[in-house]
C-alpha cells in the first residue's frame, strides 16, 4: 500500500471526499432556521389572500386584537405609514421602445389591492401559532372580487381589470435581442423552416424544508437580526437596509444556517422576512414565521412558465441559418427580485445553444398575471432556451429526414472556433461539444437502438432515444457587463482565509450552501493549495457578521466565483508566508518555494512547514516587523471576466406503454463538461438531482391554475406529482474535461446542467417513441394516451 | 388544528360509551385523512378517540373459509401477513400498494373504509372479494355498505370492528395510481368467488361500483379476451387534471384485463 506523504493529496482536488457535511444532515443534526427557538419568542402567522384578485374595501382587526395570546395584528396600512418599501427587483429592462420596464410597487403586505391567492393580507403575532392562528380567522376583510388575469397567453391587452394599474396592459416589457434583419435575411433564403409552439411549463420549486425567518431586534444596542432561509444573506441584508426597511446596515445582521434547499426559490428578498423584522422591533421580542407546505405552494416564487413559438432556418444540407424566438413569459402577480432577467438576459443569451447558427432573433414579452410571483428556478432562463432549441432541432431532424445525431454534429461549434462569439452576446470559452455527443452515443449504444425498438414492439411498447446537447451559461459576469444591461448588484465574490495561530484555517466566503456540498469542496482546494489537512479547514458561510460581503449561491456561480475570491485570498497568504519563511530561513523571498503544505530554500534541504509560519506570524518575535504586519488573515474579492459555459450532451431511451399512456425512462445516460472537477462525488449528485429535476418536468410537474377563478389547482403533493425515486433510472454519467479558460482553477459549474437539458431530452425521446412533431410537457399517462389516440383518429378523419 | 380532547378507551364498548356521551367527538383510527384535515382547520371535533389500545380490533386471522380482518390492522401487516399471502393474494397486493410505506404503517382497514375516499383502494377488495363488513352492532354486506362518495351505511356511533373476507377461487387486482398522490385513479378488484365473479371498481366514480357486463362475460370465460369491446360510460365518472372521465372510463377495462391476468397468471 502507498502510504502518501502529504495526507491532503487524499482530499485534494480531484478526490471523491465523502461530504462533511453528511454526518449532521443524515443524523438529523443540521441546524436549520424552523430549528432555532429565541428566548421570548413570539409566532406570527399570515393571513392571506383566498382571491386570485380583489380590492380590499376594508380590514376590521378589532376582534382579532382581543383574541387570547395575541400581541399584534399588523396589516398593510400599518407598515406603509411605518415608511416600509416596496420588495425591489434586481434587474432593470428595457422595452425595445427603450422605455423602462413597469415595475409597480410590491409591498409586503397589500394595501388597496391583493393580486393572488396567497398574497399577504395582515399578520398576528401571539404567544403560540395556534393563538396567532384562531385570531386570524376573526379578521374580517371585505373584498371586492375583480376578474382574474391567469393564462400567459392572452395577459397581455387582456379585457378586464389589469394586475396593476401601472401596466394596463398587463405586459411589464416589450425586449428584443439579436439582428432582426440578419435573421429575417437567413429565413428568406432557407430550404426549409421547422416550426413549432410550444409551453414551457409553470413549476413550484418545493425545497425540502419550506421557508422560515425569524426577526430579532435589541432595544439596547439597537441591532436588529434577521435568521432565513436564504441562498444570500448578504443580499438579503443589503435589499432590507436600501430599499424595504432602510435600516443601518452596520446594525442589521443575516443568518442563513443550514438551508434544506432551495433551487432558486431562496434567493430572493420576500415580504415574511420584512414582517417578522417589523414584528419584532414593534414588539420588542423576537417573531418567527415557518411556512407550511401550502404556503409554500402558494408563495414560494415559481419557475418557467413560457409561452412560445420557434422558428429554424435551415439549407439543404441541415445547416442552421437563423433561428427565431417570440416568447411570452409570466411574471406572476410582482417582480420578483431577480424575475426580470430570467426570460432575457438568462435565455436570450443562450439561444445559439451548442450550434453556429449565425443569425437569431428573439422577441420576448413579460406579462403579469394573477398568480404567484415567477423567478429564477434551477437553471432559469437557460432551461427553457435549451428545451426550445433541443425541440426545434428534432422537429428540423424529423421533417427533412436526417438522423438527429448527425444533424447536431453538422451544425455543433468546433473547439478550433473558440473562442466563439455567439450572435447572441456571449463568448465561449472552450468547449468539445461533439466528443460529448460521441461519448454518449457510445455509452446508450445508439446502433443498437432499432434492435432495442423492435424488442419494444414484440411487447407492445413504443420505444423512443432523445438527445439534448445543451450550454448553459454559468458564474453571470462580469459586474460591469451585468450593470450595462441593466444589473442593480454586483456579480463578484469574496473570501476570507484566516490562518489560525496554531495551524488550523478559517475560510469566510460570501456564497453559502443550499445542500452543494461547500463545506467539503472548499475545503478540498484550500487543503490542496495550503497544504493543510482537511480536518483542520473549515468553511464559514451564510452569516453577514462573520463573512465578507458576497452574492451567495445561484446561477452554478459558488466554485466559478467564490471559489476563485478564495483562491486569490490563498495566494494573498502564499505570497505573505514566503516572506515570513525568508525572513526565518534567512534567504530571499525569491528563492521561496512552496508545495504541500512546506516552503524550502530553492535547491536546499531548508523547509519551514506552513503551521509554524502562521505561529510565527501571530507571535512575531522573530519576525520582519518594519516590514509586514504580523497575522495570517487575507481576504480578496473576485469579479470573473465572463461567465462560464457548462455543455454536454444527454441521450435518454424511453417505453411508452399506449394502453395506459405511461412513459418509463429505461436509461439515461449523461456526458459533462464542468471543467475541473474538484469532488466527482459531489459532481456526480449534483448531476443526479438536476437530471431528476428535468425528468419531473418532462414527466410529472405541472402547476396548474384555475382559468377563471385564479385559484392554485396544484396546491399541495396530492395534486402537484413530485418526481419520486422509482419514477427515474439509475444514472449513467460521465465528464469531459474541458477547463475553462478564463479562470485559474478552470472550472465550470455543475449545479444547474442537468435541469438544463434534462426536460429536453426526456421529451425528444417521448415524441420519438410515439413518432409525432411535438407534445407538450409533461408528458403524464393522460395526455399520452390522448396524444395516441387523436394520432390514431387523425388519418380516419382524413379520409 | 383546533384543541380537542383526547381519549383513547380500551374496548368498543367504551368507544361507543364516548360517542353517544359526545355527539361532537370524531373516532380516529390510523388519521391518515383525518389528521391532515385537523392540520388544514377543516374539522373541529370536540374530542378524538383513538381506536388505537383496543385489542379486538387489532390483527388478521382465518376463519373457516375466510380471513377476518381487525380494523385497527395497518396496511403493511395485510400486505405481508403469511395467511393473507397464501389464501388472497390480490388483497396483500392491493395493501402492498397503498399510499407509500408510512401510509402503510400508519393507516388501517377501519379507517379507510369508513372514510370512503372515492379514491381509496380497499372498497374496491371488499365489494370485489363480496366480504361482510362487522360493525360494533351488526353485520353489513359489501354491497349495502359503501352508499356514496365519503358516505357509508354507517349509522352515528357505529364502527367498523373488522372484515370478514371469503377466500375467493382466485382473484387479481390492478391498479392505475395517481402520479402524485398513488391513490387509485382507477381500481379494479376482479374475482371468482362462492356467490359467482364480482368487478369491482374503485377510484373512477363517486365511489366503489360493479360493472355486471363484465362480471357476465368473465362467468362464461374468465380470460382478458372475455372483456374486449365491454366498456363503462364515462357519463357520471370523475374527472380532474389528472385525469378525464373518457380516460377513467378506458382505464377501467385497462385495469380489469389486467386484474384477470393476475388472477390467472
Amino acid at each position: 500500500m502507498t502510504v502518501l506523504q502529504n495526507p491532503a493529496k487524499s482530499t485534494g482536488i480531484g478526490a471523491p471526499v465523502k461530504r462533511v457535511e453528511d454526518y449532521r444532515f443524515l443524523t438529523g443534526r443540521g441546524r436549520y432556521t424552523d430549528d432555532m427557538n429565541k428566548q421570548g419568542q413570539l409566532y406570527a402567522y399570515i393571513l392571506r389572500s383566498p382571491h386570485a384578485h380583489a380590492r380590499i374595501l376594508s380590514i376590521d382587526t378589532t376582534e382579532a386584537e382581543q383574541a387570547p395570546g395575541v400581541h399584534a395584528v399588523i396589516t398593510g396600512a400599518e407598515m406603509k405609514a411605518a415608511g416600509i418599501g416596496s420588495l425591489p427587483c434586481g434587474w432593470l429592462i428595457k422595452s425595445r421602445d427603450g422605455m423602462a420596464m413597469k415595475e409597480p410597487p410590491h409591498l409586503p403586505l397589500a394595501v388597496d389591492k391583493v393580486r393572488y391567492v396567497g398574497d399577504q393580507v395582515a399578520v398576528v403575532v401571539a404567544e403560540t401559532l395556534n393563538q396567532a392562528k384562531d385570531a386570524a380567522e376573526l379578521i374580517a376583510v371585505d373584498y371586492d372580487e375583480l376578474p382574474a388575469t391567469v393564462a400567459t397567453g392572452t395577459a397581455a391587452g387582456a379585457t378586464g381589470a389589469p394586475v396593476h394599474d401601472e401596466a394596463p396592459d398587463n405586459v411589464c416589457y416589450d425586449w428584443e435581442w439579436g439582428d432582426k434583419a440578419k435573421t429575417d435575411e437567413a429565413f428568406a433564403r432557407a430550404a426549409h423552416v421547422a416550426r413549432l409552439d410550444l409551453i414551457n411549463n409553470r413549476l413550484v420549486p418545493n425545497a425540502m424544508e419550506p421557508r422560515a425567518a425569524i426577526g430579532e431586534y435589541d432595544r439596547g444596542s439597537e441591532e436588529y437580526t434577521l435568521t432565513t432561509t436564504s441562498q444570500n444573506p448578504q443580499l438579503i441584508r443589503l435589499l432590507l437596509c436600501g430599499f424595504t426597511m432602510g435600516l443601518p446596515e452596520h446594525k442589521v445582521r443575516v443568518v442563513a444556517p443550514d438551508v434544506g434547499g432551495g433551487f432558486g426559490s431562496k434567493i430572493y428578498h420576500y415580504a415574511e422576512e420584512v414582517i417578522v423584522v417589523f414584528a419584532a422591533r414593534k414588539l420588542g421580542r423576537p417573531v418567527k414565521w415557518t411556512a407550511e407546505r401550502g404556503e409554500s405552494f402558494q408563495s414560494d416564487a415559481h419557475g418557467r412558465d413560457h409561452v412560445t413559438h420557434v422558428e429554424l432556418a435551415l439549407d439543404e444540407q441541415g445547416i442552421f441559418l437563423g433561428l427565431r424566438v417570440n416568447t411570452i413569459a409570466n411574471m406572476g402577480a410582482y417582480l420578483s427580485t431577480f424575475s426580470s432577467c430570467i426570460p432575457t438576459i438568462l435565455y436570450a443569451t443562450l439561444l445559439s445553444g451548442q450550434y453556429k447558427t449565425p443569425a437569431i432573433y428573439a422577441e420576448v414579452k413579460a406579462v403579469f398575471t394573477n398568480t404567484v410571483p415567477v423567478d429564477a428556478y434551477r437553471g432559469a432562463g437557460r432551461p427553457e432556451a435549451c428545451y426550445l432549441i433541443e425541440r426545434i432541432v428534432d422537429v428540423a431532424a424529423r421533417e427533412m429526414g436526417i438522423d438527429r445525431a448527425e444533424l447536431r454534429s453538422r451544425n455543433f461549434i468546433t473547439p478550433d472556433m473558440m473562442p466563439y462569439d455567439t450572435p447572441v452576446g456571449l463568448q465561449y470559452d472552450s468547449g468539445d461539444f461533439q466528443r460529448n455527443l460521441v461519448d454518449a452515443l457510445e455509452m446508450i449504444d445508439y446502433a443498437g437502438f432499432p434492435a432495442r425498438r423492435a424488442e419494444s414492439a414484440a411487447r407492445g411498447k413504443l420505444r423512443g432515444i432523445g438527445f439534448a446537447s445543451y450550454i448553459e451559461a454559468c458564474g453571470i459576469a462580469p459586474s460591469n457587463v451585468a450593470g450595462a444591461l441593466g444589473a442593480r448588484a454586483g456579480l463578484y465574490d469574496s473570501a476570507e482565509v484566516r490562518f489560525h495561530p496554531t495551524g488550523s484555517v478559517s475560510v469566510m466566503v460570501g456564497v453559502h450552501s443550499h445542500g452543494q456540498g461547500h463545506e467539503t469542496t472548499f475545503a478540498q482546494i484550500v487543503s490542496e493549495r495550503l497544504g493543510v489537512p482537511m480536518d483542520k479547514v473549515e468553511i464559514v458561510h451564510g452569516d453577514s457578521a462573520r463573512t465578507p460581503f458576497g452574492m451567495g449561491t445561484y446561477g452554478s456561480r459558488s466554485l466559478a466565483v467564490g471559489g476563485m475570491a478564495m483562491m486569490k485570498a490563498i495566494d494573498k497568504v502564499i505570497a505573505k508566508s514566503k516572506k515570513i519563511a525568508a525572513h526565518l530561513l534567512e534567504a530571499s523571498a525569491d528563492d521561496i518555494e512552496f508545495a504541500d503544505g512546506t516552503f524550502r530554500v530553492a535547491g536546499t534541504d531548508k523547509t519551514i512547514g506552513i503551521a509554524e509560519i502562521a505561529g510565527a506570524a501571530y507571535v512575531p518575535h522573530n519576525y520582519p516587523l518594519d516590514e509586514l504586519e504580523p497575522g495570517l488573515d487575507e481576504q480578496a474579492f473576485y469579479d470573473p471576466k465572463n461567465f462560464t459555459f457548462p455543455n454536454g450532451t444527454q441521450i435518454c431511451e424511453v417505453e411508452v406503454d399506449p394502453e395506459t399512456g405511461v412513459t418509463k425512462i429505461l436509461r439515461f445516460v449523461a456526458v459533462d463538461d464542468f471543467g475541473r472537477v474538484i469532488n466527482p462525488m459531489i459532481v456526480e449528485g449534483q448531476v443526479h438531482g438536476g437530471l431528476v429535476q428535468g425528468i419531473g418536468q418532462a414527466l410529472l410537474e405541472n402547476c396548474v391554475y384555475d382559468e377563471d377563478s385564479g385559484q392554485l389547482l396544484t396546491g399541495s403533493f396530492m395534486d402537484y406529482a413530485m418526481p419520486r425515486a422509482d419514477d427515474v433510472p439509475s444514472f449513467e454519467v460521465k465528464t469531459n474535461e474541458v477547463l475553462c479558460t478564463t479562470n485559474a482553477l478552470g472550472v465550470k459549474g455543475c449545479g444547474e446542467a442537468g435541469t438544463i437539458g434534462g426536460a429536453a431530452c426526456v421529451m425528444n425521446a417521448v415524441c420519438d417513441a410515439l413518432d409525432i412533431a411535438h407534445m407538450d410537457m409533461p408528458a403524464s399517462p393522460e395526455r399520452v394516451w390522448r396524444t395516441l389516440r387523436d394520432k390514431q383518429a387523425a388519418p380516419l378523419a382524413a379520409e | 388544528m383546533y384543541s380537542f380532547e383526547y381519549q383513547h378507551p380500551t374496548s368498543v364498548s367504551a368507544v361507543a360509551a364516548a360517542l353517544a356521551a359526545d355527539p361532537d367527538a370524531k373516532v380516529v383510527a390510523g388519521g391518515m385523512t383525518l389528521i391532515p384535515t385537523l392540520k388544514q382547520r377543516l374539522a373541529m371535533p370536540s374530542t378524538l378517540v383513538d381506536l388505537r389500545d383496543i385489542p379486538e380490533l387489532q390483527g388478521v386471522r382465518a376463519e373457516g373459509d375466510s380471513i377476518v380482518v381487525g380494523a385497527m390492522t395497518p396496511h403493511a401487516d395485510v400486505a405481508y401477513d403469511t395467511t393473507v399471502r397464501d389464501r388472497i393474494p390480490a388483497l396483500a397486493y392491493l395493501a402492498r400498494h397503498i399510499g407509500d410505506a408510512q401510509v402503510r404503517n400508519r393507516g388501517t382497514l377501519g379507517g379507510s373504509i369508513a372514510n370512503a375516499d372515492p379514491a381509496a383502494d380497499y372498497p374496491a377488495a371488499v365489494v370485489g372479494l363480496n366480504a361482510t363488513v362487522v360493525t360494533s352492532s351488526r353485520e353489513i354486506a359489501a354491497d349495502d355498505f359503501f352508499t356514496g362518495m365519503f358516505e357509508t351505511a354507517l349509522e352515528p356511533g357505529e364502527i367498523v370492528t373488522a372484515v370478514r373476507f371469503p377466500v375467493p377461487q382466485r382473484a387479481g387486482y390492478a391498479k392505475f395510481r395517481h402520479p402524485a398522490s398513488r391513490y387509485a385513479v382507477v381500481g379494479v378488484m376482479v374475482a371468482q368467488t362462492a356467490a359467482g365473479v364480482r368487478v369491482a371498481v374503485t377510484g373512477a366514480g363517486p365511489s366503489v361500483f360493479r360493472v355486471a357486463e363484465m362480471e357476465q362475460a368473465l362467468a362464461g370465460t374468465f380470460s382478458p379476451d372475455a372483456l374486449a369491446g365491454i366498456t363503462v360510460s364515462p357519463d357520471g365518472l370523475n374527472a380532474d387534471i389528472h385525469a378525464g372521465a373518457d380516460y377513467r372510463a378506458h382505464l377501467v377495462t385497462l385495469m380489469a384485463k389486467r386484474a384477470v391476468v393476475m388472477a390467472t397468471g
